[in-house]
């Protein structure tokens, strides 16, 4: 929901970064405030999923350029773990597995390292059990996903929906979901978009990564950027999505090369 | 899949030159003490080993199975003649390592066996489970004469050592169609004692047709001082026998452990053996399993976890000699600091071991820059129809791995303990001894 009163949450500029000496990012500038929904869709290569590593601290990419702003402060000061802990999320595209790890105790970890860090007590086993089988039914997961070990032997679908009771646990300020929809079939797909939508307030900001404009039936966006080249090329509402499913991306590169002429 | 593997040529350790390794070997014979009356029948086997020793050394890295393992310290190490007479511990000493599961236990301290240490309880009434005076009281020499140091690799130097040395043991013997549904403990403690121990532990293990037992064996210290444990455990299946045999090595870290576990698997026999390597300075274990009938299962889990400078051995020996055997082995080794882990796995899969199912994976993980790992898969095979397949890895922990945990707000220091412990999961959960599983997580954790 676009209200232009409410606070940004993030703020890039001109950011430019490289992994492996070949430059990626070539100056993208985005500003994203408190209650909106960023959709960024673009080719393969265009930089998309670098762009949200690089957000959540990636230590391979070097940022050689520009500035983000996290909630007014200089992002790239912070390690990874403190990005998360300060309200940052990212939901992999390809979550790891962690054979011997509970999910539960993954959880719990993950919940009390935040809470700490913001100099909260932590939670007890059992106080935590409580409230992950309240979020449970945000993603309608099996509570008997809570005692396997973390992502092993979880099909595509539930390791995605696992990451969305992560975010629902975490309660991020910054939510950034890298093709959570890729792979789902239809079902799955509308269980972990419905799970997002029950997690947007207006205090909080999501930016979805997405190839596909199905997910943005669901879970619908106040701005579609399109990354092409390691920066943002155009931007317009929910309809540019449509236009993008029907046409695909190579009207965006002639418009710019005419405008370049 | 049959790979050619490569080892890189490495320097070699000098020999200290004062040592002479075949004297160092004969003196630790004469460290022995000598067998009492009441084991009489065992002097010829002793005997036997004993003439053999003096045309035996030390393995030295010139030794192609002992080039990764040095073992110039050991001989630097003065070690006292065995005693009798062990160090006075109390149960509350040995309180942690006991395993609640375990209603029978068997404590050894610096090698001698210690009934008031011990328990038996919960055994059925034809089962056998006690020391070697309590097994000739129970008129089971002529099945230990059987079985003593008759399995082919009873010739190798340090079983020969022990064969000739040792006065305790620890015998199991289960006769035919019995099951033993606790597990049995053999526990044995190294002390701070007087000056450097040297201990030969034996262990004999009998199955008969039909039966099957769960034993974990396993070495502990509660000091920190150094001492020498060269232990030899014999395990015979008769057919159809069944036995999951742990074995946890987790001697002091100033320690040196050479073991020996050999097996004897008849007709249809199933084996399954956990290995676990966390203690000693420099540790050894010699694997072998044999096979003397057909269709025999044969499961080899293995974990090596070593700091600092520690170095573990572990050379495996599957030996087929008859046809539709399977073995699957996975053997891991995480390996932090300086330390140096080695495998080394065998297997022989003669013409007659025809519908061999054979699979073998070392799995290693390196902790830092300075860690090393020599991983040498070694199959030989030359049956037609078979399938073998073996694999190694050597990896570090991935930045996409520890940066996922990160991602989820977990510091650096603790993704990497997190990551370490799901690669050693994966063996320890073979562990059927819950209380040992929980415990052995920890130390990794």
């Amino acid at each position: 929901m676009i209200n232009e009163n409410s606070k940004v949450i993030l703020s890039v500029q001109d950011l430019t970064a490289d992994v492996d000496g070949t430059q990626i990012l070539k100056g993208l500038n985005l500003e994203v405030k408190a209650g909106e929904i960023h959709a960024i869709m673009g080719p393969n290569g265009s930089g998309k999923s670098t762009f949200s590593k690089i957000l959540a601290g990636h230590p391979d990419y070097t940022v050689t350029g520009g500035e983000i702003a996290y909630l007014g402060q200089n992002l790239l000061e912070l390690e990874a773990e403190d990005r998360a802990r300060s309200g940052i999320f990212l939901a992999f595209q390809y979550p790891i597995e962690i054979p011997g790890v509970s999910n539960t105790d993954f959880l719990r970890i993950a919940y009390n390292s935040k809470r700490k860090y913001a100099g909260l007590e932590e939670l007890d086993a059992f106080d935590f059990d409580d409230l992950v089988q309240e979020k449970l039914e945000v993603v309608k997961m099996n509570p008997a996903f809570l005692s396997r070990s973390v992502n092993e032997g979880f099909s595509g679908g539930e390791k995605k929906r696992n990451e969305i009771l992560q975010m629902a646990l975490l309660e991020p300020r910054l939510a950034i979901l890298d093709e959570t929809d890729s792979g789902l079939d239809i079902d799955a797909l509308r269980i972990v978009a419905g799970g997002v939508n029950q997690l947007t307030t207006p205090d909080n900001a999501i930016v979805l990564i997405t190839h596909y404009q199905r997910l943005l039936d669901y879970i619908i966006p106040d701005y579609v950027h399109v990354m092409e080249g390691g920066r943002i090329v155009t931007t317009g509402g929910k309809e540019l999505a449509l236009e993008l499913e029907a046409r695909g991306y190579d009207w965006i590169r002639e418009e710019e090369t005419e405008v370049a002429v | 899949m049959i790979d050619v593997s490569t080892v890189s040529e490495v320097g070699r350790a000098a020999v200290p030159a004062n040592v002479d390794r075949a004297t160092y070997l004969s003196h630790l014979l004469s460290l022995r003490s000598p067998l009492t009356d009441a084991f009489s029948w065992l002097q010829a086997v002793r005997d036997r080993a004993a003439i053999r020793i003096p045309e035996l050394a030390i393995p030295s890295t010139r030794d192609e199975e002992w080039r990764f393992t040095d073992l110039s310290s050991l001989l630097a190490i003065e070690l006292q003649a065995i005693t009798s007479q062990p160090a006075a511990i109390a149960q509350s000493d040995i309180e942690s390592f006991q395993l609640p599961e375990a209603s029978t236990r068997l404590v050894f301290v610096d090698g001698v066996y210690v009934p008031e240490l011990s328990a038996i309880a919960d055994l059925p009434k034809t089962v056998f489970v006690g020391d070697l005076a309590a097994a000739t009281a129970a008129g089971l020499t002529d099945p230990m004469l059987a079985h003593l140091a008759t399995q082919p690799g009873a010739e190798e130097t340090f079983t020969t050592l022990n064969t000739a040395s040792f006065t305790h043991a620890a015998v199991i013997a289960v006769p035919k169609n019995q099951t033993v549904t606790t597990p049995i403990h053999l526990l044995f403690v190294s002390t701070h004692g007087q000056g450097a121990a040297l201990n030969h532990p034996r262990c004999l293990v009998m199955v008969e047709s039909n039966s099957n037992v769960t034993l974990i064996e396993d070495y502990v210290a509660t000091s920190d001082s150094a001492y020498f444990t060269n232990a030899v455990t014999e395990i015979w299946l008769a057919p159809n026998a069944q036995v999951q045999h742990t074995r946890v090595q987790r001697d002091s870290l100033a320690a040196f452990h050479i073991g020996k576990t050999a097996v004897t698997q008849a007709r249809d026999a199933r084996y399954t053996g956990n290995a676990i390597s966390l203690g000693a300075a420099v540790a050894r274990h010699h694997l072998e399993v044999y096979q003397t009938g057909e269709q025999t299962e044969t499961t080899l889990n293995g974990l090596s976890y070593l700091k600092g400078h520690q170095v573990a051995d572990t050379h495996s020996l599957i030996s087929y000699t008859q046809p539709h055997g399977t073995s699957h082995q996975v053997h891991k080794c995480i390996v932090d600091d300086r330390a140096h882990a080695i495998f080394n796995g065998k297997i022989f899969v003669p013409q007659l071991a025809q519908l061999t199912d054979a699979r073998q994976l070392s799995q290693n993980l390196l902790l830092s820059d300075k860690a090393r790992v020599d991983t040498k898969p070694q199959l030989e095979i030359t049956a037609d129809n078979v399938k073998c397949a073996h694999g190694a890895t050597v990896s570090q922990l991935e930045n996409d791995e520890i940066f996922y945990l990160q991602s989820r707000g977990i510091d650096q220091a603790q993704a990497v303990k997190l990551l370490t412990y799901a690669f050693a999961y994966e063996v320890i959960a073979q562990i059927p001894i819950a209380s040992l599983r929980e415990n052995l997580l920890q130390r990794i954790a």
